[in-house]
């Protein structure tokens, strides 16, 4: 009994392990110079993997519909997929087998900073390059102040959405004078409000009061109360939406009418759902990307022709990323990493789903417009589309 | 907004906040005073409640009231059980293990429920239409009054229960003296069973309040109150019903001047700096008297 179970783990083994030669085999042989080798790093398992595989769907159609298009050059696109299982060292290993084994030339992703951050090492010393495409921290693509060389991300980072929404404040609200609640207890909460802060004084504007809570926080209604006292045109919340639905209701309650501004945390229904749909009227958030955005209707289509349901936001960074790989391919005519490096770093005007993208080779971020959308009546009301400020 | 007006509205928010806390701090006074022990379950006792309420009124389509009732009802028991399978066995243990048994038992209730009714929060419907009062320049809301109105009522039945009962007689005898009051026929098991079950349908109660006003819950949310109903417990007196109360509404009014008037960074500060300085300089909290170990 021992030995048979042995026995057949050991074929088992066996199997698996000259089925993968015969896939490798397979990929070895298809692997010349009619194919470009590209190599999806996501995070497929794991607590991550509903931002991996979503952000995989939306790669998939944009590799698909440039194969559909007659490929570059009349090479067609090859994606290899590998899963990071949402851990660090896997996404490092991951990496490793798609530029050893697989022999790509380029990667995308992985979706998490964290995960991006680990794997950029190996990247970097095989001078192959790196889209990714959720990562939004700005430490993903410059380290100690030197950009990385080979690390590129297609979305916007964080305090972008300070800045744009300070530049919204000033310019479209003339607003004079903001109070910011910032949750101290997170560093994307408290970043924001730094770059909100320099942006909207720079705009002349005035920060006039700053107030913090920490997550899981029940009653802010102390701390409402002084803030309406400041009597603030503009209040900043860059939070999560379980806190947003609480702060904006208890706000409302108190008699606070002054407009309400938030960031890509409030882009959930669930502050509907908290706040009252009458309450959220008269507030504002920056996000990455909007349903009903004219510009994303054709990759709605699509995807949902392709998928058979809507696409989410990073489905359609997936997509975007997935786009600006194929431009950059199809400029680099090669599948030389260092030309295709190039080409990224010189992306200009790119249309993708959610805006136009032109690579900033000094950070490696994209320059790209940020969305504001309005909340009535627990609708989000297309408002505004704001580029970032160089 | 001049400072007076300001400093009015803060006390409003200070007492509905402080309500809360009395509720829960009820539970864990009355448990310390009978059996000497921290129930650090009790936070998530309220979270349970706080839950049960939500199913009441989101499946059963109960209105506020019978959800109140049926979850103080439901969470009662659920405390009878924790403390008859995780408290009972040990009460000749040394009181170390009970005070570790606790922890457990609230770490069990949170992950179970994270479990059962997922991590994602849950916002309750809006039971109670938010009405806002402007009585002069200040503004109360309709939440805020019905929050202070049941738990006036509630205090009033415990008082009546702990003061007029036989049971209550009998719970009041067991805090002096457990082994004495077994020795007059009272049936300890029984009394310490009861006070489970009270204290759990007040923390039970101040959970479907809090639902109902806040209009969210996770399986996380009794880790904070707790906390801060402990505090509540020991500045009025831990042991001392009275104390309890007014320990929940000091606090609450404290962490509402705080945060209006120095700013809301120290407002956790504050609650856990009176912890501090309550235990350095008087232990036996507000209402406590200085008793002295006889040796």
């Amino acid at each position: 009994m021992f030995f048979s179970k042995k026995l057949r783990l050991a074929s088992a083994v066996l199997g698996v392990a000259m089925l993968s030669t015969v896939f490798a085999g397979c990929g070895g042989d298809s692997g010349s110079s009619d194919e470009f080798k590209v190599g999806a790093n996501i995070e497929m398992t794991g607590n991550q993997a509903n931002y991996g595989n979503a952000g995989l769907e939306g790669l998939r159609l944009a590799i698909k519909e440039a194969n559909e298009a007659g490929g570059i050059n009349g090479k067609q696109i090859k994606l290899v997929e590998a899963d990071n299982k949402s851990e660090s060292a896997e996404a490092v290993n991951a990496a490793t087998k798609l530029i050893s084994d697989d022999g790509v030339k380029v990667i995308v992703g992985p979706a998490v900073t964290a995960n991006v951050i680990a794997e950029s090492q190996v990247a970097t010393d095989n001078k192959v390059p790196v889209i990714a495409f959720a990562a939004t921290n700005p430490d993903v693509t410059v380290e100690n102040g030197a950009v990385k060389p080979y690390i590129f991300r297609s979305c916007f980072i964080d305090p972008q959405q300070g800045t744009v929404m300070a530049q919204f404040a000033s310019k479209e609200l003339k607003a004079k004078t903001a109070v910011m609640y910032i949750d101290s207890s997170s560093d994307y909460s408290k970043s924001l409000g730094k770059v909100f802060q320099e942006t909207f004084e720079a705009a002349g504007g005035k920060v006039v009061m700053q107030e913090s809570f920490l997550a899981k926080d029940q009653d802010f209604k102390a701390a409402l109360t002084k803030i309406k006292a400041a009597n603030a045109d503009v209040i900043f919340i860059p939070a999560y939406y379980e806190e947003v639905g609480k702060i904006v209701k208890q706000a409302r309650e108190i008699g606070i009418t002054a407009t309400m501004l938030g960031t890509d945390g409030w882009d959930d229904p669930k502050v509907a759902d908290i706040a009252g749909a009458s309450a959220l009227n008269n507030t504002y958030f920056s996000t990455h990307y909007f349903a009903e955005d004219p510009g994303a209707k054709s990759f709605i289509d699509s995807f949902t022709k392709e998928y058979g349901h809507a696409p989410n936001v990073f489905a359609a960074l997936g997509y975007d990323a997935g786009k600006l790989l194929v431009d950059a391919l199809k400029r680099a005519g090669s599948d030389d990493p260092e030309a295709i490096r190039k080409a990224i770093e010189e992306t200009k005007d790119l249309q993708v789903a959610t805006a136009k993208v032109t690579m900033d080779p000094a950070t490696h971020n994209p320059i790209k417009d940020a969305i504001i959308i309005e909340n009535v009546d627990g609708k989000y009301v297309f408002k505004s589309r704001i580029a970032p400020s160089k | 907004m001049d400072f007076l007006h300001q400093f009015v509205q803060q006390l409003i928010n200070g007492v509905s906040l402080g309500s809360i806390y009395a509720l829960i701090a009820l539970g864990y006074t009355m448990i310390y005073g009978i059996i000497k022990l921290i129930n650090f379950a009790h936070g998530d006792i309220y979270m349970v409640g706080a839950y049960i309420g939500f199913f009441a009124i989101t499946r059963a389509g109960l209105s506020i009231v019978p959800a109140l009732l049926i979850s103080m009802v439901v969470t009662g028991i659920l405390g009878m059980i924790v403390e008859r399978l995780a408290y009972k066995p040990l009460r000749h243990a040394p009181r170390i293990s009970v005070l570790i048994t606790a922890i457990g038992v609230s770490f069990f209730l949170e992950y179970a429920s994270m479990y059962f009714v997922s991590p994602t929060p849950r916002t309750f419907p809006e039971v109670i239409p938010s009405v806002a009062f402007n009585v002069g320049p200040f503004i109360v809301n309709g939440q805020q009054m019905l929050i202070m109105g049941i738990t006036l009522v509630l205090m009033l039945i415990l008082t009546y229960i702990v003061q007029k009962t036989k049971l209550g007689k009998a719970m009041r005898a067991a805090s002096f003296d457990v082994e004495t009051a077994q020795l007059m026929g009272i049936n300890a098991d029984r009394v310490i069973s009861f006070t489970f079950c009270i204290g759990s349908a007040l923390a039970a109660a101040a959970g479907v309040l809090v639902g109902v006003y806040y209009n969210s819950i996770d399986p996380l949310m009794g880790i904070m109150p707790g906390l801060k109903a402990f505090v509540a417990a020991v500045l009025g007196g831990i042991g001392i019903l009275p104390g309890a109360v007014a320990g929940g509404i000091i606090l609450g009014v404290i962490e509402a001047l705080v945060s209006g008037f120095i700013s809301s960074t120290f407002r956790d500060a504050a609650a856990f700096a009176i912890l501090i300085l309550v235990l350095l300089f008087k232990p036996s909290g507000i209402f406590g008297k200085n008793t002295r170990e006889k040796v």
